[in-house]
């Protein structure tokens, strides 16, 4: 049930996007239409699902002072932390490349770019600030995943909507899609609480 | 046709005063259908344009608006404990709540259509009448003891912000009503909450509403305050437009026949809630609001109006017909879990409605989808 709930209120609650505004770039860039969006979406699942467990594990074995080197290593966390994300995205990099050509194209340079989304990083980083263990890891992983698929989805589907909106010139494009992504927080406050 | 020789008299020169032209031509066509034909192409013309869509929902919630300022008045000498009876001193209190419902009426008119008007004007096109039904809307569901500065400044916020910024009438993607009721909710919690009554004109009235009481002793302590019957009519203190049942039902059944609102998102919504009030009360336990008996939600709190007025909203609503069916069952389950088990929010329609107007654009991509899939599969 602790696990459940962990999972939820990371997927909604304390979403990546409309609560922290983490992971912005490739939010903006990367959401005009559905299908790369749900690439991307999934991407980013699988990159925060493994990466928080294994940067758990790291941190907990080998960086703490009680780990496998006795000593406070905790300053290299950063670098430490990145180096794996940077490992798994090259991981997903050429599933993707190898399982749909196509999906690798349209996402570009945004897949590579994973790596320095600030939204993996976050997560890793709230893990360790929270004092989370190894399952309930998992589930955040896995849960601030979801909820960043679940934004992006649903911001992409509004933009495509929104391809026939006379959208007030001085707006268009980033204007717009900002005051989105703030109405679509409000509307995501609503499970704040839960 | 004295009327219509009358507009043409006064019709002001376009190309000399843009502006009044604006407001002559959106007025002139709030009277008259524009006989105008199409020249090019072919184009299957209905009587029922824009504007008389909008009017038909203003004509639904006209009953609601008459026995909201009646109940306001009641609930004001309720309080005061003079002519307590249904019927006594109707005249005093019908007078006392309609000089709390119009002003705000006129506010929010005033406010939003001006706002409307100068779009229209700025874009070059005619007045788009989105904002009647908007502009009717928010003050049944604003507390009428809200300051008028917060009431204009929710208007403009969600009239800027949430409509004529994502391009006018038609292109909003979230419900401009809810928006700024959803905006003084966040920013000024302390004067909109939904646990807490407002009666208007007493000082020092303070009472739990239903959904308050319900959440602290469950049904039993519901209807030690008010019987089912109360709720039902209506004569219990809440927001101007909620509280009565039989007419919601009857500004609903007026829209149904009228083809303006959806029955699926309707029945959607009602099944969502029944099935998740069962999910509750099966599961609750010991947790007294998990067992309030399912049927019983449909008189405490919006969740009518909610669903006939707010969720049917064409443009922020999902469009396809299986979309529907989603949009609605997803709003009746989550706005249930929100009122439940969320101890923040009272109250929960309000927020699912909008939750699930984000994400309406993603069921209809995915029917869509659905569709075409089976399409090729059966070509």
């Amino acid at each position: 049930m602790e696990l459940f709930n962990i999972f939820i209120k990371s997927a909604f609650v304390e979403n990546m996007v409309l609560a922290y505004f983490l992971g912005m770039c490739s939010f903006l860039a990367v959401s005009k239409t559905v299908k790369t969006a749900i690439g991307l979406g999934l991407a980013v699942i699988f990159v925060l699902g493994i990466t928080v467990p294994i940067n758990w594990l790291i941190n907990h074995y080998l960086l703490s002072a009680n780990g496998l080197f006795h000593m406070d290593l905790t300053f290299l966390r950063f670098i430490i932390f990145i180096a794996v994300i940077a490992s798994m995205v090259q991981l997903v990099e050429m599933v993707v490349e190898k399982v749909s050509p196509a999906l690798y194209n349209s996402l570009g340079i945004f897949l590579p770019l994973i790596t320095v989304n600030c939204a993996i990083m976050g997560g890793s980083l709230f893990m360790v600030s929270r004092e989370y263990n190894l399952p309930e890891s998992v589930a955040y992983g896995l849960g601030g995943g979801l909820g960043w698929f679940l934004a992006i989805v649903a911001f992409a589907a509004i933009r495509e909507k929104m391809a026939y909106s006379n959208v007030p010139a001085p707006l268009r494009g980033l204007g717009i899609a900002f005051i989105l992504t703030g109405l679509m927080g409000l509307a995501f406050m609503s499970l704040a609480g839960i | 046709m004295g009327l219509l020789d009358f507009f043409k008299k006064i019709e002001p020169d376009k190309q000399k005063s843009g502006f009044l032209h604006t407001l002559y031509d959106g007025f002139f066509t709030f009277l008259f259908v524009p006989n105008k034909r199409p020249k090019n192409a072919s184009h299957v013309h209905d009587h029922i344009d824009l504007k008389r869509t909008m009017i038909f929902v203003v004509y639904a919630l006209i009953p609601l608006y008459i026995f909201g300022m009646y109940n306001v008045g009641h609930q004001h000498y309720l309080a005061m404990g003079e002519m307590t009876g249904l019927t006594e001193g109707l005249g005093a209190k019908f007078l006392y709540g309609a000089l709390k419902v119009l002003p705000i009426y006129v506010i929010s008119m005033v406010v939003g259509l001006g706002i409307e008007f100068y779009f229209a004007y700025k874009k070059g096109h005619g007045i788009e009448e989105g904002y009647l039904v908007t502009g009717a809307l928010i003050p049944l569901i604003m507390p009428a003891s809200l300051p008028y500065w917060i009431l204009v400044l929710a208007i403009v916020f969600a009239v800027l912000i949430g409509k004529e910024a994502f391009g006018g009438t038609g292109m909003n993607v979230v419900n401009v009503a809810l928006l700024a009721r959803v905006f003084v909710f966040f920013a000024y919690p302390t004067s909109i909450s939904g646990d807490a009554v407002w009666v208007s004109g007493v000082d020092g009235f303070t009472g739990a509403t239903p959904l308050a009481m319900a959440s602290s002793g469950g049904w039993t302590e519901v209807i030690s305050h008010y019987t089912p019957e109360q709720m039902f009519w209506g004569v219990i203190p809440g927001s101007i437009g909620e509280t009565s049942k039989p007419l919601i039902i009857l500004g609903a059944l007026f829209l149904l026949l009228s083809r303006i609102a959806s029955w699926r998102i309707i029945l959607g919504g009602i099944i969502g809630m029944s099935v998740m009030g069962l999910i509750f009360n099966a599961f609750g336990g010991s947790n007294a609001y998990m067992n309030v008996p399912w049927y019983d939600h449909f008189l405490m709190g919006s969740f009518l109006f909610a669903i006939s007025f707010m969720a049917t909203d064409p443009v922020t609503a999902a469009s396809t017909n299986r979309g529907k069916w989603i949009y609605g069952l997803l709003i009746g389950a989550i706005g249930l879990v929100i009122r439940v088990s969320n101890p923040a929010y009272p109250e929960g329609w309000m927020l699912a409605i909008l939750l699930l107007n984000v994400f309406a654009p993603l069921i209809d991509y995915f029917v869509l989808q659905g569709n075409m899939k089976k399409r090729l599969k059966r070509a």
